[in-house]
């Protein structure tokens, strides 16, 4: 009795994890997707820096020109990320990395 | 000074400071350590040294007193044996037989041990006793 | 039921080994379907692994002593909350719990990023897999918990009573999920150095987790030690015992990899330095399940030598190793990008905090594998005992606690001196008040090390203050808000900053605690007679009586203590002691019931300004003749020729002469010894612990901003797919 749960058991653990195997064609893993994982966390991590300096200033630690400085750097850094981003948008509308599957479909 | 400069003598000054303490460290260490010694090697070298005695009760050898408790430690493949006396905590698991270690010295052929230095290791299995009793006894209520 | 566990076993070595290849195939071929199916079988994972534990804990609920874990660990009268718990009071169980809380926590980790960080996501799979198959494998060939007992016993080996408390039972999986929680970030920094993806999104990925893998170990540390206090004999909460040691270690190292990836993610520097942190902290979680185990270091803590010791110092070796030839080789990737520009800025400080950690942990590593090394060097083990530990913690401590609160109170960049002065000095002056308050009012000036301790602790819990005060400032100018609305509005909208400072805030005060209660404690040994006292410091203790409760499991032995303090009464305290019985037919029918384990029960009175802490421990000698004759009597009990209807009624005879043994004691007990001990401020360690832990729970509650962001992704993502080609 306990064999045949056993069985059972194994044989939908295989089930379930072959399921995407089945599908037809090897699907490619995006490069791109990387890039922009970096650069996403890139980003959110300068807007935090941007926030934090502002904070910082509300509360009279940095000096006036101290915080300008500063935030005028963070915002030139962030802008760099986002124009980054940009051009990553542009090169995957206009390069087939997309993925898909067999039948055309996006995948994300 | 320029900043590659500054940076130079900031990293030569951090690594300076971590070798002073690596060494303070371990001279300190071996100075400040106390060998673990068995009864026959605190036998052999005489009294004098302050060691972490380590072997295990001798069975029946327990005995307390109104002021210490009194035992014999033996090797741990039952070879020589020591007698000690101790004042301070016992802890639970101190039993005959039980592997311990306390930390003292040879004083007159007997084994003075610091307050409160014996340590005794928790027993890992019961499986043997329990093999040994089919009967699990307990007061019934 | 043994079938069914060992199958669900066995399959998950084959699964989890098939995840680790999948996923690897799958980021090499760069197919997706392998990576996908190799997180289904993650997923799969955990379900066989949780069918085990099931299996395992129903065994243990249904005394099923066919399990030899269940007949080695449990008893019919066990109460059954000990019983589920007593899974892993042993070397299979908590191997299982290991495999276990891996395969929930690479669950949910697969989940959450099952549409991110796709290139390295099958690498960390891998890793995470490779050392789930470790552990299986390893119960699988050395401490399988299905292994069978043929034929079942009736009746088992019952829980070691000193495991039979609350405390004891949740600390071992709150360590061991501390330890698997860091093996989530380490196997995104393998994944990111395979990778060379170096820069922000594998530490952005696996803060929350290296945070929570913190809070954890902290939680774990602080339930032993609190055990260590309210149940054992000495009263003391730290030992620099080796297994305590192997719990703190990667505790420090975490805490100091937590503040650097924050300079890493501003400055983009210290990355090789943040590598190896990360890896640092899992090869000593490792070496943490190792030392328990193996039994290579004398500690009361060890389950004893096994054969586990030696695979597990293998996986310890190849991951150290593994680790460091890797970052060695992607050097280049892990150039800084900038320096520290000021002295006077956070990121500096963070720097000096790191290397305060960092060496408090190589002190403890140092000293607690130092008989390894003189044995290495000299031949003969020698170890070090708490004072040299204390000699190196006490300053490094004393130093963390002053950087605790200057860290806060810095900014991100350069600081103007004059800003500096500023911020300085109100914290500053609450410093040398302080000191001289404490100096004129108490005898603080008679331990300095405790004296700077408090000083450097009110500069901290000063600044903090100061930081929130003036989060609600700011917000107040310009939002016109109340005090009481500006507060909390200011510190939610910063969760992780203001919750960092709540954590400082509770190492500070749980510091002061640990200063106060080792350096002013009051430590007597008694021996009282009944109606006898004592004095010890301002309380005057009475032993008033002894009572005796024959129970089903265990004889105790209570005493009542009448403690008056400064003539007025304080307390009644029933300190205890209990005797199990042991299983060895050797010491007597009767004799076994007082030469088995036996425990303490702390009289225990706790207040904001001390601790009143008393250990009972009586004189039974007078009882050996009364035990030896009892023995004689009843000694057919273990006869073998004996029918069982006689040995029934035997054992009724001699339930009674053990119950009425021990009221006789009670009633005219000799003289007995008591350890008194007069702990300052010892509850504000607990108190600072828990603060420090509700500080880490606030910084990781996700806050309305993040929820709006992931919202925002979403449509990110729309608007990407809904421009298609």
């Amino acid at each position: 009795m306990e064999f045949l749960i056993a069985l059972a058991l194994v044989a939908l653990v295989a089930a379930f994890v072959t399921v995407p195997l089945r599908r037809r064609g090897a699907e490619r893993l995006d490069a791109s997707e990387a890039e922009r994982a970096e650069l996403e966390a890139l980003k959110l991590t300068r807007y935090r820096e941007i926030r934090d300096a502002e904070a910082d200033h509300a509360a009279g630690k940095l000096s006036d020109e101290d915080f300008e400085r500063l935030d005028r750097e963070l915002r030139a850094e962030a802008i760099e990320v986002l124009r980054r981003l940009d051009r990553l948008d542009e090169a995957e509308r206009k390069a087939p990395g997309r993925d898909r599957d067999a039948a055309g479909e996006s995948l994300d | 000074m320029d900043p590659s400069r500054k940076r130079k003598i900031r990293l030569v000054a951090a690594l300076t400071a971590a070798v002073l303490l690596a060494t303070a460290l371990v001279y300190t260490s071996f100075s400040a350590s106390t060998e673990a010694r068995e009864p026959s090697q605190v036998l052999a070298s005489g009294s004098g040294e302050t060691y972490d005695l380590t072997g295990k009760v001798v069975p029946g050898s327990i005995e307390r007193t109104d002021s210490d408790l009194r035992f014999r430690i033996s090797d741990r493949d039952g070879s020589e044996a020591l007698p000690v006396r101790y004042t301070g905590t016992v802890p639970d698991p101190f039993r005959d037989g039980r592997e311990v270690i306390v930390t003292g010295r040879l004083m007159d052929g007997t084994f003075v041990a610091e307050h409160d230095s014996l340590i005794t290791k928790c027993p890992s299995k019961f499986q043997e006793e329990a093999e040994a009793d089919p009967e699990h006894v307990m007061i019934e209520e | 039921m043994l079938i069914l566990g060992g199958a669900a076993l066995a399959a998950s070595l084959i699964v989890a080994i098939y995840a680790a290849g999948a996923a690897l195939y799958g980021a090499i071929e760069g197919d997706r379907r392998w990576v996908e199916s190799a997180r289904r079988a993650v997923y799969a994972l955990a379900a066989l692994l949780t069918v085990a534990v099931v299996v395992i804990e129903s065994a243990f609920i249904g005394d099923d002593f066919s399990f030899e874990v269940v007949a080695s660990h449990s008893s019919t009268t066990t109460p059954t909350f000990y019983k589920l718990t007593a899974m892993w009071s042993s070397q299979e169980g908590s191997l299982l719990l290991w495999a276990w809380v891996l395969s929930l926590a690479s669950s949910g980790v697969l989940y959450l990023t099952r549409r991110r960080l796709r290139e390295l996501v099958p690498y960390a799979t891998a890793i995470l897999m490779g050392v789930a198959t470790f552990f299986i494998a390893l119960m699988l060939t050395s401490a399988n918990p299905f292994t069978e007992l043929s034929p079942a016993p009736p009746e088992g080996a019952g829980l070691t009573p000193l495991l039979r408390n609350p405390y004891m039972v949740i600390h071992p999986p709150m360590l061991y999920t501390g330890y698997v929680l860091l093996s989530i970030p380490f196997a995104f920094a393998v994944a990111a150095l395979i990778t060379r993806r170096l820069d922000a999104a594998w530490i952005r990925s696996t803060r929350s987790f290296a945070l929570t893998a913190w809070a954890f170990l902290g939680l774990g540390l602080l339930l032993g030690s609190r055990w260590s206090y309210e149940e054992l004999g000495w009263g003391g909460y730290w030992g620099w015992d080796p297994v305590e040691n192997a719990a703190l270690m990667p505790f420090l190292v975490a805490t100091a990899y937590i503040h650097s990836i924050m300079v890493q993610e501003r400055r983009g520097m210290l990355k090789v330095w943040n590598v190896s942190l990360i890896c640092g902290a899992f090869v000593l979680a490792l070496v943490g399940t190792f030392l328990v185990r193996s039994g290579i270091l004398e500690s009361i803590h060890a389950f004893g030598a096994s054969t586990v010791g030696g695979p597990l110092l293998g996986l310890i070796a190849v991951v150290a190793i593994g680790s460091a030839v890797l970052i060695v080789s992607r050097l280049d990737e892990l150039r800084s990008e900038r320096r520290i520009g000021s002295a006077l800025s956070r990121e500096a400080i963070f720097l000096v905090n790191n290397l305060l950690l960092v060496g408090l942990a190589a002190v403890v590593f140092w000293g607690t594998f130092f008989p390894l090394i003189a044995e290495a060097f000299t031949g003969t083990r020698s170890s070090l005992g708490p004072p040299w530990f204390e000699r190196y913690a006490t300053p490094l401590g004393v130093g963390l606690v002053l950087f605790t609160g200057i860290g806060p109170l810095l900014a991100w960049g350069k600081l103007s001196p004059g800003a500096a002065l500023r911020l300085l000095r109100w914290p500053a002056l609450a410093a040398v008040v302080a000191a001289i308050a404490l100096v004129l009012a108490s005898d603080a000036a008679d331990s300095p090390w405790a004296l700077f301790l408090f000083s450097f602790s009110a500069f901290t819990l000063v600044a903090l203050g100061q930081e929130f005060w003036r989060a609600a400032a700011s917000r107040r100018a310009l939002t016109g808000e109340g005090i009481a609305t500006a507060l909390p509005r200011a510190i939610a909208r910063n969760r992780r900053r203001y919750g960092g400072y709540v954590v400082h805030a509770g190492i500070a005060i749980l510091l002061v605690g640990v200063a106060a209660s080792s350096s002013f404690q009051t430590n007597r040994d008694l021996r009282l007679d009944i109606g006898e006292s004592a004095v010890v410091g301002d309380y005057t203790v009475t032993y008033e009586r002894l009572a005796s409760d024959p129970g089903s499991e265990r004889i105790a032995f209570a005493a009542t203590l009448d403690v008056d303090k400064e003539g007025r009464d304080f307390a009644t305290l029933a300190p205890a002691r209990n005797y199990y019985p042991t299983m060895d037919p050797s010491t007597g029918p009767v004799g076994r019931f007082f030469e088995g384990e036996a425990t303490s029960e702390i009289g225990l009175r706790s207040g904001a300004g001390e601790d009143f802490w008393a250990a009972f421990q009586p004189d039974l000698r007078p009882l050996d003749d009364d035990i030896a004759r009892g023995n004689k009597v009843f000694a057919d009990i273990n006869a073998p020729g004996t029918p069982a209807e006689e040995r029934a009624v035997l054992f009724g005879f001699r339930d009674e002469a053990i119950r009425r043994l021990a009221d006789t004691y009670a009633e005219d007990p000799p003289p007995a010894t008591f350890r008194v001990i007069v702990n300052p401020l010892v509850v504000w360690i607990w108190i600072g612990a828990l603060v420090g832990l509700g500080g880490a729970a606030f910084a990781l509650w996700p806050s309305a901003a993040a929820r709006r962001r992931v919202r925002a992704a979403y449509a990110a993502r729309l608007g990407r797919e809904v421009a298609g080609p």
